[in-house]
């Protein structure tokens, strides 16, 4: 709009009393009651977190798949990369490896996620044995242990894909060479249905939690958690950002954030890649949003869509008798 | 208190380098004169859609003074207590009357064009501002300690993670999420909300599309 | 384009319209905010004297 240094001094213009003191008053005690009346009639959600025991009698078989896929190095954490670990190079905006270059500075061992807490275990002879015999091992041997022991349990048929292995059911799993690794992943299993792995795995390293990055990588390793969003529309292709539990409201500022996971070609060929270029792309819109007053074209929309005419309609009014 | 001027002595320069008179002198020029709280409005302020700015301020204030409540009973007051629910709820409610006054508000000075003469950095602290709002709300969202609180931390990790973010703000880490919220983004955001309104004050309400001066209109 | 449809699950109040699924409370915040903006257009402010005033061009 290059008319803006036309735009007139606001001081120059004839006023008229306005108590503005008065008014943030009035705008207060509306939200005050407007809060109130809300919360008093909708309440707020809470839904209580999954516990690791909750995990555990709830879906036994994910938590041993999990534990062993933990073991063989598969699970999503183990592949992350920075800032967990060295095992991918994570994803890039365009050339820029930006999760490569942050480095790893929150550093996880996954297997290590199993293994920790096991190692506290007392009073089991099998388990100690089979930690022992994990330990001697050479890492290719655990690798290969854990790895066909994944395979073994296989997973069962979904989205027209047919079963493998043994279908998801650790029960099932045919014989074969898988060291020490099912002795383990049981072993977190029973550790969790007792409760002891509640806080086991806090990152915080003393008595103290208030970190969980090691808990909450386990717990999104498997399938459960996502699972139980997905059943409360809370899942990425859902719009689940903008959603909450239940009725309840969620965020509908998300909006636009979440609409791209929802469509091409953040869904087909750039979905592997469209945490990174989603959030650019976000970037590049607030950006635009934040300097739109520099914008030939876009600054002229109000201009062009004359909604203005209704806000000043009694000043175009007195305009128009002159 | 006198309104005389301070009595300087001949030949005393080392007033105007003080630090004292040059940031006094700064402040005091960033509105003008009788602009820091007036009595009186432009004539053509006179819509419904003048409101949402201080309905958003009024509502930022609720969700101060709920967010303290809460804050006295702890984080994980509100699972255990009938009160603590309430007080989250309320929380939680006038948040929503936060984002709904404040994207409200927004739609109108975009409408209004409202960032002509001179307004630039008016709007551009308020998009700021709406920005890190989210960003505070979305530290809130991660300090619920329930579920939905483990579920978007799982899930932002991965978007924060992908652009090198989540190395340095670690959403699996409640511990550094809840004091982000509850002090450093609000910190920023009442401080921004400041400059916001002191620009509003600077310059006075946007005039409206195509307006006239009135001076030059006398001439 | 699949037709408009509610869902009603363990998930809450879901409307579904093509791409887009939303919850019906945000819908119903989105809907109330569209028409609380179109309210706050067209509704007549403050006093008669006021809009009177407001249409005058001197400076008092």
């Amino acid at each position: 709009m290059t008319r803006r240094d036309k735009t007139p001094d606001s001081h120059d213009f004839p006023t008229r009393s306005y108590d503005l003191v008065k008014e943030f008053v009035i705008a207060l005690v509306v939200v005050v009651v407007l809060t109130g009346g809300l919360a008093a009639i909708f309440s707020s959600p809470d839904e209580n977190a999954i516990t690791m025991s909750g995990w555990a009698k709830a879906a036994p078989n994910d938590l041993i798949t999990t534990a062993a896929a933990e073991l063989a190095g598969s699970s999503t954490s183990a592949t992350y990369g920075p800032p967990y670990n060295s095992n991918g190079d994570g994803l890039k905006l365009g050339p820029l490896s930006l999760q490569k270059w942050a480095g790893v500075r929150l550093p996880v061992d996954s297997a290590g996620l199993v293994i920790d807490p096991l190692s506290a275990v007392s009073g089991n002879s099998e388990l100690t044995s089979a930690l022992a015999a994990w330990k001697e091992a050479t890492p290719e041997q655990q690798t290969k242990w854990a790895t066909d022991y994944v395979d073994a349990i296989g997973t069962a048929e979904a989205d027209g894909e047919p079963a493998t292995g043994a279908g998801g059911d650790p029960a099932k799993v045919a014989a074969g060479e898988y060291g020490p690794a099912p002795v383990l992943a049981a072993g977190l299993l029973t550790l969790a249905q007792t409760g002891g792995l509640e806080g086991a795995l806090t990152s915080s390293g003393n008595f103290f939690g208030g970190d969980q990055t090691k808990a909450l990588l386990l717990l999104s390793d498997g399938t459960y958690l996502e699972e139980q969003a997905v059943a409360r529309n809370l899942g990425g292709g859902q719009w689940g950002m903008m959603n909450e539990t239940g009725n309840y409201p969620g965020q509908p500022w998300m909006w636009l954030y979440t609409f791209w996971y929802q469509v091409s070609p953040f869904t087909t060929s750039h979905a592997d890649n469209a945490d990174a270029e989603v959030w650019g792309l976000m970037m590049l819109l607030t950006l635009l949003l934040v300097l739109l007053p520099f914008i030939p074209g876009l600054r002229s929309i109000p201009r062009w869509i004359p909604i203005h005419r209704l806000v000043w309609r009694y000043y175009y009014r007195g305009a128009g008798r002159r | 208190m006198t309104t005389r001027a301070d009595p300087v002595s001949p030949g005393d320069a080392s007033a105007d380098r003080s630090w004292t008179v040059r940031i006094r002198s700064r402040v005091v020029g960033l509105v003008p004169e009788g602009q820091w709280l007036p009595g009186r409005q432009p004539v053509y302020v006179a819509s419904w859609i003048y409101v949402f700015g201080v309905l958003t301020l009024a509502s930022l204030a609720v969700v101060i003074v709920t967010g303290g409540a809460l804050s006295l009973g702890g984080v994980a007051w509100y699972h255990v207590s009938s009160l603590g629910l309430f007080v989250n709820s309320l929380h939680l409610w006038s948040v929503e009357l936060f984002f709904a006054f404040m994207v409200i508000h927004l739609w109108g000075k975009f409408w209004m064009a409202a960032w002509r003469g001179g307004r630039a950095l008016t709007w551009m602290t308020g998009v700021v501002l709406f920005v890190a709002s989210i960003g505070t709300a979305f530290t809130g969202y991660l300090s619920q300690t329930n579920f939905d609180a483990q579920w978007i931390a799982a899930e932002a990790k991965d978007g924060l993670d992908a652009v090198g973010i989540g190395a340095f703000f670690n959403v699996l880490n409640p511990g550094q999420m809840l004091l982000w919220h509850v002090v450093l983004l609000p910190f920023a955001v009442g401080l921004i909300t400041v400059m916001h309104i002191i620009l509003v004050r600077r310059h006075g309400v946007v005039p409206p599309i195509d307006a006239d001066s009135p001076i030059e209109k006398e001439e | 384009m699949s037709a408009l449809s509610f869902v009603t699950d363990q998930a809450g109040q879901y409307v579904h319209w093509g791409v887009v699924l939303i919850s019906v409370t945000n819908l119903l915040i989105i809907v109330a905010m569209v028409l609380v903006f179109f309210l706050a257009l067209i509704l007549p402010f403050g006093s008669k004297q006021d809009r009177e005033t407001a249409q005058e061009r001197d400076r008092q």
